[in-house]
């Protein structure tokens, strides 16, 4: 199954937008959320993020949803601890973080793979809203 | 302590007594806490030398670098860490200006590894470009070190200052299109700082 990788600057939406996910699948699929700095700022940690992808490694690939700047610096740094085949399976997804990961955790629970989960986080769809 | 970690001592002294000044440049254009995430990982730094013991100059380098990759929290940790990481790997244990030279383009590569900015995009690379461009240039015609080490301090300045009237095209102050115009980079201030540190020590 494709675990799914939230990372934000706060440690709440982080956590939020793992439960919205949660709250929608289809049974169990690997869901870790990394938000704020060790000492409880606003921010991003790349340890954090290096052991939250530990904890997905037997996943069949990561989609990681990510909000800006030094998210996506320090998740692409924590890749650099890993192998260059396990960095593979690693995939920041251009998509909104809240929708995003409600769409790639619903796709990963009907046990779509990783290319498939990826080309239903289409942006600009995520972005329209729906009622 | 060896004269690489009092370098870094003293740029840890200099951005954490530039904390108010750095964190006011980044309430201009960014979120305001620029002197805040580099005062933390630079007092980190110092606290890291109080119990560590390094065998070589590119020994206290990696430390730092994983110290700031550690610690800071924003933008500036991992492209400040990646680019003290990328000098580690290429420093020599004897200062030269053909290694100064080397160095700086290893800083320089990092960075944009890290975050893919060009020159231009009134970020860091705004102050260290020019820096390094004129220590490569006084390398090319013959100059002596410290000249070279001048001339390269006088380059960061000016690149430094030179972001006042950009707009950024990238980091958080890119959000703020045409109005991040009229301030100076936070990121660029604080590379200044650091590479007047090391001149100023130097010579
Ligand atoms: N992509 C990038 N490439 C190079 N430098 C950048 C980039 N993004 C941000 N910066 C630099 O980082 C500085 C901001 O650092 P800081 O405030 O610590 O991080 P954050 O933007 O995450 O709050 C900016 O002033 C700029 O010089
Ligand atoms: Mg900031």
């Amino acid at each position: 199954m494709v675990g799914i990788l939230i990372v934000s600057h706060s440690k709440e939406v982080a956590q939020g937008a793992k439960e919205l996910a949660a709250e929608m699948m289809q049974g169990d699929v690997p869901l870790e959320a990394v938000g704020g700095t060790k000492d409880g700022r606003l921010g991003t940690d790349s340890n954090l993020i290096y052991e939250a992808l530990t904890n997905l490694n037997n996943a069949d690939g990561v989609i990681i949803l990510a909000d800006m700047g030094s998210s996506v610096m320090n998740t692409e740094l924590a890749f650099e601890f890993f192998s260059e085949e396990e960095q593979e399976k690693f995939k920041i997804v251009n998509a909104p973080l809240v929708e995003g990961a409600i769409n790639a955790a619903l796709q990963s629970s009907f046990g779509k793979d990783l290319d498939e989960v990826i080309a239903a986080l289409d942006p600009v769809e995520l972005a329209q809203k729906k009622v | 302590m060896n004269k690489t970690e009092e370098v870094f001592n003293k740029i840890a002294d200099k951005i954490i007594d530039n904390k108010q000044y750095l964190t006011k440049l980044d309430s201009a254009i960014g979120d305001g806490d620029h002197g805040i995430n580099m005062a933390r990982g630079f007092s980190e730094v110092k606290e890291e030398f109080e119990s560590a013991e390094f065998d070589s100059n590119s020994a206290v380098v990696k430390k730092v670098a994983m110290t700031l990759i550690s610690n800071v929290g924003g933008a500036s940790g991992p492209l400040y860490g990646t680019a003290f990481l990328q000098a580690s790997k290429v420093m020599e244990e004897d200062l030269s200006l053909k290694n100064a030279v080397k160095i700086g383009e290893a800083v320089i590569e990092g960075i944009k590894m890290r975050g893919k900015a060009e020159q231009g995009d009134k970020t860091m690379l705004d102050a260290i470009i020019p820096a390094v461009n004129a220590l490569k240039e006084d390398y090319e015609a013959g100059v002596e070190l410290e000249e070279a080490l001048q001339d390269c301090l006088e380059a960061a300045e000016e690149g430094k200052e030179s972001t006042i009237p950009l707009v950024a095209k990238k980091g958080r102050a890119s959000y703020l299109g045409e109005r991040s115009k009229g301030h100076q980079d936070p990121g660029a201030t604080s590379s200044y700082m650091i590479i007047e540190t090391i001149i100023k020590e130097i010579i």
